[in-house]
């Protein structure tokens, strides 16, 4: 009771300062930006809809009418004719190796480019963003003839090529996000007094010492972010994968939707229920992690 | 400033030995290591980046099927690219239609949102969280959505329109006069929410006594905005351009899915891949495509890259 009345007395004073009286223009704002929201969820509600609708009950009333039978059938049917695991499998084989060597390795040059002066260190950063900005269409040919020529062991490629492998794939991915993610961590670990891990090497830490045991667990934060942001990169490539990756059955999900609307092009409903499924994760992500995401986009943006 | 002089004078004699000379301080191994971390990433970025886009420069002086040997031509490419390709103006002149698009509409909307949300509003987590969804969708998904939207007897938009019937029916994504729009109508959907997310980190990081001063002069929000906030934001502002810009000629996914970027879509993205993939192999060609590309992607990242490392330069030399 006691503590009640206290906490309310307390709450008063805040409550009265927020709720301001709505001003008209509070109110067209309001109303703008529920529209605005409205709108933005359309596409994605369309979607939704029509997935959960039986291809019977649309092709009888049309898609724009409301539903006779609504289920999840079509989810059911898109996970076991599509193969999806299969191709959410592949994915995977990409984009974990992909994130963790792109994140590794470039955490490897924004130590020694933050920590360290050498004379190449602003031309190098500067390679590594202008790298990173480049449409990929700009170096896609001779790269290709370059998978092409490539030769890879078997056990890291069945074709043997940096070709049509995951390898290949994976690399690509990590050679250009490398770009960003340099940029970003050595952006962050200037922030990170010179002191540090001067004391480190000082009381005669190695190198790899310095780096793994004391600036690596300072860049948690922009760790996490740059994961987040690069799970959803990688997942979402459709490019690379079409281009590099030749054979259908090992495209990661992305790239491999259009095959399913290829194979299932009158039923929209399925593949609507199919694309559903493929945006999920990134989706998930971005709903559980959506600071990350957004820090990881913002430190790129304003440099810490 | 004091607690850096603090810290460094308790770490005695070994640190200002180490502030001079601090490589002196590193074994051979150390030093061997510091060679591998900068190097091997370097080696992968400049192998698989930078020596294609030379790679690129150099094909585009040559015809090259892939199979039968390389043959230097000079600039024909380039001429043949001007003079008897068909596809390639109207690809270029779409590339500056979306870059219109995007400049003119999609971004500054994306900052009116931010500039919208950057208040005290109830609900401002939700708006930005649903502004920003599209941003996480991959365009492969966004093309499907923009055939549900646009397919012609059984899209959305026909039947809200009732044009599903032979005569009237609008082909919106068969039809070169509509399957751009339709496609940039999505196109800004997805990017106006990245720059809103942009220019909301740009304008928290605006002093906020700046805006009570304006306040205090009697100046209007629109007048804060214009007069006050957007000329402290110019770095943001750049990135936000170079951003918009960079997406205008990466544009590709979406057109590929929808129709292979033939009838209206196509861009140079798209005229590079067709040239090189599929059943003509033409290398040299696509690489000439490819360097048009490239030379107007690096008139805007020179510019800010110059810009940004510059003041960082400049940042380096302060703080010395």
């Amino acid at each position: 009771m006691t503590t009640q009345t206290i906490a309310s007395r307390r709450a008063a004073p805040v409550s009265a300062a927020r709720t301001k009286p709505l001003s008209l223009s509070r109110m067209a704002l309001h109303a703008f930006l529920a529209l605005t929201a409205a709108l933005w969820l359309l596409p994605l509600v369309w979607a939704a809809y029509t997935s959960l609708r039986p291809y019977s009950d649309t092709a009888e009333r049309g898609y724009v009418s409301l539903p006779g039978v609504i289920n999840f059938d079509n989810f059911a049917h898109a996970w076991s004719q599509a193969d999806l695991p299969h191709y959410y499998l592949n994915t995977a084989i990409i984009v974990i190796p992909g994130v963790i060597v792109t994140l590794l390795l470039s955490s490897f040059v924004g130590f020694v480019v933050a920590r360290f002066n050498f004379k190449w260190n602003l031309a190098l950063l500067m390679l590594f963003t202008a790298g990173n900005l480049l449409p990929q269409q700009v170096i896609i040919s001779p790269l290709y003839r370059m998978y092409l020529a490539l030769p890879l062991p078997e056990w890291l490629s069945d074709t043997g090529l940096f070709f049509d492998s995951y390898f290949g794939v994976a690399a690509i991915h990590i050679a250009f996000q490398m770009g960003f993610c340099t940029f970003v961590l050595s952006n962050y670990m200037k922030t990170i007094p010179k002191e540090i891990t001067e004391a480190a090497l000082v009381d005669g830490a190695s190198v790899w010492r310095t780096f793994w045991n004391v600036i690596a667990p300072l860049c948690r934060p922009p760790l996490a972010a740059l994961a987040t942001l690069e799970f959803t990169w990688i997942y979402n490539d459709f490019f690379w994968a079409r281009v590099l990756m030749q054979t259908g059955a090992k495209r990661p999900i992305t790239s491999a939707l259009s095959d399913l609307q290829g194979l299932y092009f009158t039923d929209n409903n399925l593949i609507a229920a199919g694309a559903i499924l493929i945006a999920l994760p990134t989706i998930l992500v971005y709903l559980l992690l959506q600071r990350q995401f957004v820090r990881g986009l913002t430190l790129g943006a304003t440099k810490g | 400033m004091a607690d850096r002089v603090s810290l460094a004078s308790s770490a005695g004699r070994a640190l200002a030995a180490t502030r001079r000379g601090r490589l002196n301080l590193l074994t051979p191994q150390d030093k061997l290591l510091l060679v591998a971390m900068l190097g091997i990433p370097t080696f992968i970025h400049l192998f698989l980046v930078w020596v294609p886009t030379l790679g690129s420069v150099a094909l585009s002086f040559t015809r090259w099927n892939g199979v039968s040997a390389i043959e230097p031509i000079g600039l024909k490419n380039y001429t043949d690219i001007v003079n008897i390709y068909p596809p390639f103006f109207p690809a270029l002149s779409h590339n500056v239609i979306w870059l219109a698009f995007l400049l003119l509409i999609a971004t500054p909307f994306g900052m009116f949102l931010a500039v919208l949300l950057d208040r005290d509003i109830r609900g401002t987590r939700f708006y930005q969280s649903v502004y920003f969804m599209p941003v996480v969708l991959s365009f492969a998904i966004i093309a499907f959505i923009v055939d549900l939207f646009f397919a012609p007897e059984q899209g959305l938009v026909n039947n809200l329109l009732g044009t599903t019937k032979q005569g009237n029916l609008i082909d919106w994504l068969g039809d070169p006069k509509y399957n751009l729009g339709a496609a940039l109508i999505f196109t800004g959907w997805r990017h106006a929410g990245y720059i809103m997310v942009l220019y909301l980190a740009g304008l928290k990081s605006v002093d906020p006594s700046l805006r009570d001063a304006a306040a205090v002069d009697g100046a209007n929000a629109r007048q804060t905005f214009f007069q006050v906030v957007f000329p402290t934001l110019q770095p943001i502002n750049i990135v936000v351009l170079v951003v918009t810009v960079i997406e205008a000629l990466r544009a590709f996914d979406l057109v590929f899915v929808i129709n292979k970027g033939r009838n209206g879509l196509e861009l140079i993205s798209v005229l590079v891949t067709n040239n090189i993939i599929g059943e003509a192999s033409r290398i040299g060609f696509g690489s000439a495509l490819a360097v048009i590309l490239l030379v107007i992607s690096l008139g805007a990242i020179i510019p800010y890259l110059v810009r940004s490392f510059n003041a960082e330069a400049r940042a380096e030399v302060r703080g010395a």
